[in-house]
């Protein structure tokens, strides 16, 4: 920066191929430097929210520490959905849900319902 | 009695066809010109569907400001608001005076108005969740400035061949930054460092925006193997609201005590996404995304339109700045690739390179690129929101890029 600083306003509007190279260059590690910079501090708050949270946490889960965890709820599983020769299987998902679903793949891929095999439809959670 | 031929004859030599007509060896064949290349940017708009909302209006503005003795937009005004010697040097009141409509418009442009506002409403229709639940995002979209600073050094490096295809230090940084995949963050930065290249640069800037799924894929094939690209990434953690609240103020803090020349984009962008994470500002949030953005979207297309005229415009300069405006897009998309390959293999596999293509900015078309070329790879992988991540990383890397050009030719 002090050796562009050094140079007139002339030099720059005309600028050489060298010093081109080396506004270049400057520019991507200032670009780099200022998102690294910005990347720490956004790790350091995220780091500080977690760690509240935590905090937070722990208070509530004291006055019970003997009680047993209590099991995961295992994921709901319908039977197949009627119409789709025994194949689909529904985890969580209503069957109208499912449908909604299918007509958009059906839709985004181009091909007709009736083309197209469904395995298991499955809530992400 | 009253001469009809006296009437006609003044109402034809007062009319646009007979000034295109009696100028047609000078500036009459411009006009011609011109208004084909604004139909062709229509057909591009309403046709192709190439940005048809900022499109429709740049090709409009071009087409109004080169049907001759309209006086809606004058350039020569604007050269002479440019040059120190002339007593209309910096006067806004002598636009406002003796300018037509689209100079008014072209007012916002100038004093950087419309970039900024558009920036707010960008801003309130972003969600930066994915970039704060993994950070790592922001060097994807530091790696995808890569174009902005080579295609500045390649409008330099084309003076060897011809000071007429060349440009200055000022011109090329503004052609460069087409390269940040940033429509208002390139006008903001040619308005102040070469306003006559304006209409070129932006149209380059938004029309290959539109053409993103085309220019990147074949990229990110060649800078991935097949392996590469299937890899599925793992959910990241979830981002709570005080941290979605304070992120805008840090964020606003930090770049614009960096650069202080970033301060009007950066600041804008952060308080629309404030009106938006507050919860309690929605009103204004709402006014922001669509009114407001809405408003200015077509006063700004229109107004850059208008500053396409002939003399301008139909120069060798503005192919130049067509080739270098690929070569800048397709080199960011390069860069952000091989950030993510470096990713990919410092992490052991976790993270899917195509990601690193999302950090040329155009949100959220980048990401859209990155998840159906995840897709094509593994239909069942879903990349979009870890695309997201680098995507908006890379609307605030593409500024602080632009506010290191301006800092240094400004």
């Amino acid at each position: 920066m002090t050796y562009l600083a050094s140079q007139n306003t002339a030099d720059l509007v005309d600028i050489t191929l060298p010093n081109a190279g080396i506004v270049a260059v400057l520019g991507y590690a200032v670009v780099f430097v200022g998102l690294i910079a910005l990347m720490i501090v956004v790790i350091l708050l995220g780091k500080a929210f977690s760690a509240a949270e935590k905090k937070g946490e722990a208070p509530e889960a004291a006055p019970a520490p003997a009680a047993a965890p209590a099991p995961v709820a295992a994921p709901v599983v319908s039977d197949a959905a009627p119409g789709t020769a025994g194949q689909l299987k529904l985890y969580d998902t209503p069957p109208k849900t499912a449908a909604m679903i299918m007509a958009i793949v059906a839709e985004k891929m181009g091909k007709p319902l009736n083309e197209l095999r469904f395995i298991s439809i499955k809530e992400v959670k | 009695m009253i001469d009809i031929g006296e009437v006609l004859l003044n109402l034809w030599e007062g009319s646009g066809f007979s000034y295109i007509f009696s100028n047609i060896g000078t500036v009459g064949w411009q006009n011609l010109v011109m208004i084909v290349i604004a139909c062709v940017l229509l057909y591009l708009g309403i046709g192709k569907q190439f940005e048809p909302l900022l499109m429709c209006g740049i090709a409009f503005g071009c087409l109004l400001t080169n049907l001759p003795l309209g006086g809606l937009y004058h350039d020569d005004l604007w050269q002479a608001f440019m040059d120190p010697a002339n007593e209309m040097y910096h006067s806004y009141g002598a636009i406002m005076r003796e300018g037509g409509l689209l100079d008014i418009f072209y007012i916002g442009v100038k004093t950087s108005l419309y970039p900024c506002l558009i920036f707010m409403g960008v801003g309130a229709m972003t969600d930066f969740g994915p970039l704060l639940s993994n950070p790592k995002s922001l060097l994807l979209g530091a790696a995808a400035q890569l174009g902005v600073f080579a295609a500045f050094f390649g409008a330099v490096a084309l003076n060897l061949i011809s000071p007429e295809i060349g440009f200055t230090g000022p011109e090329a940084a503004s052609i460069g930054i087409i390269g940040g995949a940033d429509g208002p963050t390139a006008i903001f930065l040619t308005t102040k460092l070469a306003p006559h290249l304006l209409g070129a640069i932006a149209v380059a800037a938004y029309s290959y925006m539109a053409l993103i799924p085309l220019i990147q894929p074949p990229i990110m094939n060649l800078m991935s193997t097949p392996e590469q690209r299937k890899i599925k990434m793992v959910q990241t953690r979830k981002v709570s609201k005080a941290e979605k609240i304070i992120f805008p103020i840090l964020v606003t803090a930090f770049v614009a005590l960096l650069l202080p020349d970033t301060a009007a984009l950066i600041g804008c962008l952060m308080l629309g996404n404030l009106f938006k994470e507050t919860g309690l500002t929605d009103r204004l949030s709402d006014t922001v995304q669509n009114a407001l953005m809405n408003i200015v979207t077509i006063l700004l297309s229109t107004s850059v339109g208008a500053t396409m005229v002939g003399t301008n415009f139909l120069t060798v300069q503005t192919l130049s700045i067509v080739v270098l405006g690929v070569v800048a897009f397709g080199l960011s998309t390069a860069g952000g690739m091989l950030g993510g390959v470096v990713m990919c293999k410092l992490t052991g596999g976790k993270v899917n390179p195509l990601i690193g293509s999302a950090g040329v900015s155009a949100v959220p078309m980048a990401a859209r690129v990155s998840n159906t070329v995840g897709q094509k790879n593994n239909p069942s992988n879903f990349l979009l929101m870890h695309a997201m991540g680098p995507n908006v990383a890379g609307v605030i890397g593409s500024a602080i890029a632009a506010g290191f050009l301006l800092s240094v030719f400004g």
